[in-house]
C-alpha cells in the first residue's frame, strides 16, 4: 500500500477559470468554457477550450528565453491561488535540492516552432534568429521554466506520454517521496493550443464539429483545450484537518494494442484502476466518484465505460469534465486531479456540460448534472495515445481515518 | 549529500548500446575497457525484429533506435519483454517527424497524415514497444534536456524499488534534420538500455548516491568524450566505462545545469 501523501496546495487554470474561484463556480453551475475555434489562423470547424489573454502576457526579462504560449500559461497558472508563493515556501522549508519539479506536457512550446516554420529564410531555409529551441520547443522547457521561477534544485523532468502525462507525474513524485530522495514535489501539467494537435486530431477524424458530448450516444469526438494545473505534494503530518486532500493511490499500465485507439474492452484502463485501488488499500465499493477520461470519442467512452463496468459491481457516480474544459491533453490528468480535489473539498459531483442524453450501451452511473454529495474517495482516469493509462485515487483525510 | 544511503539501487542484468563506432555492448565494452581502439563511424541504426513488418515501415529512425537497443538488453538477459515495465528517456523526440509536420502546417494545405500525427506523440517508442512486445506493465517517457539519462536512471530505479520487479531503462537521442538541427546540434544517434533488477544479487549493482554539485566525470579520450558531451543519451558513458573496466566506484553524471547525479557502482 502507498503511504498517502498530502496535496498541501493546488491550483488550476483552464478555459472555465483562471484559478480556483472561477473554476469552482463553473463546476458548480455546469458551465462550459468551450467556444467556436478562434485560435490563430485555424479554420477547422470545431470548438476549443482557449485560455484568454495568453497572447498579451509577457515574462520577466530573466526568463525571456522561455517565452512561448506554453510557458506563459504555466506562469499564469503558477500565479493563481498563491501557488507560486507556496512552492517558494516549500523550497525554503525543505531546501532547494529536496524539492522536485515533475510536470507533464504533450506538445510543450511546439506552437512557436510551427510559427517559425512560416518564416524560414527563403535562401537557406533557416528558422528565424529569435527562435529559441531550448526555451520553447524542447519538451523539458516547462519544467526548467518552473524550477527557475521557484528556485527548486531537486530532481526535475517532464513526462510526455500524451494524454496521461500529468497524471503519471503524481506517481513519479510519490515514488521519489517514498524512497526518501525528496521532501516535496511540484507536480502538474501544462499543455497549450497548437496547430499540430488541432490538425492532427482532425486527420484522425476525432475532433467534434460541436462542443464535445462525452458519453452521449451522438458524441462525435473531442474538443481540444489547454490548461495549467499544479499541485504541491509532501509527506502527510500525523494530524491533518478533516478536509485535507491526499494522494492515496496510483496505477499505470499499457494497452499493448494500438497507437491511436484504446483496447476495445478497456483492459489496460481496468488494470490501471485496479492498481490504483490496491495502492490506496480500497475496494471498488469505497470509491464515491470517478472523474472519467471521457473524451467524447466513440472508442474512448465505450472502452472506458466497459472497463468501469467490469471492475465495479455497482459503478459509483461518474462524469467527464471535458465538456467544460475540452481535452487539455498533456495537462488533462493534472487538471482533473485538481477537479477531484475540489470535488472532495466541496462535496460536489461535477456535471458534464455538452452531454444531452446518455449512451444506453454504456452501463455506468454517469451524471450529467452537478450534484452535492459527501465524497471520501475519488478516482481519476487518464488514458492516452500509445495505449498509456494512469489512474489516481484521492481521499479526504477524514475518510482515511474513519473505520 | 544525503545523510541516509538512498535505497534506489538495482543489479544491472544486461546492457544494450548503439552509438557512433559501436553496434552493441560488446563493442562498446571493448572500447571503454581499452581493449579495442575506437573509430568514429556513423551510428548504424538497427532494424528491430521485434516490430512486425507493417510497423517497421511506419515508425521513424528514433523508434527503431529505441526498440533496437532495448531488445539488445532484453535478449542478452534472456528476459521476457512482455513482463517488463519500461522507462524511456530522451532529450528530444522524433525530429524528422516533427519537421515534416511543421513543414505541412506552414504550407497552404495543412492536412497532416494520421500516421504522422500518432507518431508525433513523445511516447511513440513506448507505445510501439508495448504493442510489439505485448507488454501491459507501466511504461513512461521522460525528458530533462541534456540530463535525460540521469533523470531516466532516477525514475527507473524508483520504479523498480516501488514495483520490486525488473525495469528496462532505454535512453536514446537522434539528431534533428535542418532547419531544427541548426538550433539543436547532436553529434549523432545514441541509445543505451539497462535492464535493472532491484531483487537480484548477482551482476554489477548501480545505486543512486544523490544529487551533487561536484564536476561531472569525463572520458580520458578526448574524441570519445566528444561523443559523451555531444549527445545527451551518451552522458552515461563514464558509468558504462566503469562497468566495462569491471571497477567499483563513484561516478558523477551530467543532470541539470548546476546539479549533477552521483552514482555508485559495486561489482
Amino acid at each position: 500500500m502507498l503511504t498517502p501523501l498530502l496535496i498541501s496546495r493546488y491550483t488550476a487554470t483552464s478555459c472555465i477559470g483562471t484559478g480556483l474561484d472561477t473554476t469552482r463556480d463553473a463546476l458548480k453551475h455546469c458551465r462550459s468554457g468551450l467556444r467556436q475555434c478562434d485560435f490563430e489562423s485555424v479554420t477547422l470547424d470545431t470548438w476549443i477550450g482557449r485560455v484568454p489573454g495568453l497572447e498579451r502576457m509577457t515574462l520577466l526579462p530573466a526568463l525571456a528565453d522561455y517565452d512561448c504560449r506554453n510557458n506563459r500559461l504555466a506562469l499564469l497558472g503558477l500565479m493563481q491561488d498563491g501557488f507560486i508563493d507556496a512552492a517558494i515556501a516549500a523550497v525554503q522549508r525543505h531546501g532547494a535540492q529536496r524539492v522536485a519539479v515533475l510536470l507533464g506536457t504533450s506538445t510543450s512550446g511546439i506552437l512557436e516552432t510551427e510559427l517559425a516554420y512560416r518564416h524560414r529564410d527563403p535562401v537557406t531555409g533557416a528558422l528565424p534568429a529569435e527562435f529559441h529551441y531550448r526555451g520553447s520547443h524542447n519538451i523539458f522547457s516547462v519544467a526548467e521554466f518552473v524550477r527557475q521561477a521557484i528556485g527548486a534544485a531537486g530532481p526535475a523532468w517532464v513526462i510526455s506520454t500524451a494524454c496521461s502525462s500529468s497524471a503519471k507525474v503524481f506517481a513519479s513524485a510519490a515514488r521519489l517521496l517514498n524512497a526518501g530522495l525528496i521532501d516535496a514535489a511540484i507536480v502538474g501539467g501544462v499543455d497549450s493550443l497548437c496547430l499540430t494537435t488541432l490538425y492532427g486530431f482532425n486527420s484522425l477524424e476525432l475532433v467534434a464539429p460541436e462542443p464535445c458530448r462525452p458519453y452521449d450516444p451522438e458524441r462525435s469526438g473531442i474538443s481540444i483545450g489547454e490548461a495549467a494545473a499544479f499541485a504541491l505534494l509532501e509527506r502527510a503530518p500525523d494530524t491533518l484537518p478533516a478536509d485535507a486532500i491526499l494522494l492515496a493511490g496510483y496505477g499505470e499500465s499499457s494497452d499493448a494494442h494500438h497507437m491511436s485507439s484504446p483496447h476495445p474492452q478497456g483492459l489496460g484502463a481496468r488494470m490501471a484502476m485496479e492498481q490504483a485501488l490496491a495502492g490506496a488499500g480500497l475496494s471498488p465499493g469505497q470509491i464515491d466518484y470517478i472523474n472519467l477520461h471521457g473524451t467524447g470519442t466513440r472508442g474512448n467512452d465505450s472502452a472506458e465505460g466497459l472497463a468501469i463496468k467490469t471492475l465495479f459491481d455497482h459503478p459509483p457516480p461518474s462524469s467527464s469534465t471535458k465538456g467544460a474544459t475540452g481535452h487539455a491533453l498533456g495537462a488533462a490528468g493534472g487538471l482533473e486531479a485538481v477537479f477531484c480535489a475540489l470535488a472532495l473539498a466541496d462535496g460536489l459531483i461535477p456535471g458534464s456540460p455538452g452531454t444531452r442524453t446518455l449512451d444506453p450501451s454504456i452501463d455506468i452511473d454517469y451524471r450529467i448534472r452537478p450534484q452535492p454529495a459527501r465524497l471520501g474517495h475519488v478516482l481519476s482516469n487518464s488514458l492516452g495515445f500509445g495505449g498509456t493509462n494512469c489512474s489516481l485515487v484521492f481521499s479526504r483525510a477524514d475518510a482515511r481515518t474513519e473505520p | 549529500m544525503n545523510a541516509n544511503r538512498s535505497p534506489l539501487s538495482a543489479s544491472i542484468l544486461a546492457l544494450g548500446v548503439i552509438g557512433p563506432g559501436f553496434d552493441d555492448w560488446a563493442a562498446a565494452r571493448a572500447v571503454l575497457a581499452g581493449d579495442a581502439p575506437w573509430r568514429r563511424e556513423s551510428t548504424r541504426l538497427p532494424i528491430p525484429g521485434l516490430l512486425p513488418p507493417a510497423e517497421r515501415r511506419r515508425v521513424g529512425a528514433v523508434v527503431k533506435l529505441a526498440i533496437g537497443v532495448g531488445m539488445q538488453a532484453v535478449t542478452a538477459a534472456g528476459a521476457d519483454a512482455a513482463q517488463l515495465a519500461t522507462v524511456f528517456a530522451s532529450a528530444g523526440g522524433d525530429g524528422a517527424n516533427c519537421h515534416a509536420i511543421c513543414e505541412t502546417l506552414a504550407g497552404d494545405d495543412r492536412m497532416i497524415s494520421p500516421t504522422r500525427f500518432h507518431n508525433s506523440v513523445n511516447n511513440a517508442a513506448s507505445g510501439y514497444w508495448g504493442i510489439a512486445a505485448g507488454a501491459m506493465a507501466s511504461s513512461t517517457i521522460i525528458s530533462a534536456y541534456d540530463g535525460s539519462f540521469a533523470a531516466g536512471l532516477i525514475e527507473a530505479l524508483a520504479l523498480a524499488h516501488s514495483l520490486q520487479q525488473p525495469v528496462l531503462l532505454v535512453v536514446y537521442d537522434h539528431p534533428y534534420p535542418e532547419p531544427l538541427a541548426a538550433t539543436r546540434k547532436l553529434l549523432d544517434a545514441f541509445g543505451v538500455a539497462l535492464l535493472l533488477d532491484p531483487i537480484a544479487t548477482d551482476g554489477p549493482r548501480v545505486r543512486i548516491e544523490g544529487l551533487t554539485t561536484d564536476a561531472s566525470d569525463v572520458l580520458p579520450d578526448a574524441a570519445l568524450d566528444a561523443v559523451r558531451s555531444g549527445i545527451p543519451a551518451a552522458r552515461c558513458l563514464p558509468l558504462l566505462a566503469l562497468l566495462a573496466q569491471g571497477r567499483s566506484g563513484r561516478v558523477v553524471l551530467d543532470y541539470l545545469d548546476e546539479t549533477r547525479l552521483a552514482v555508485e557502482i559495486d561489482q
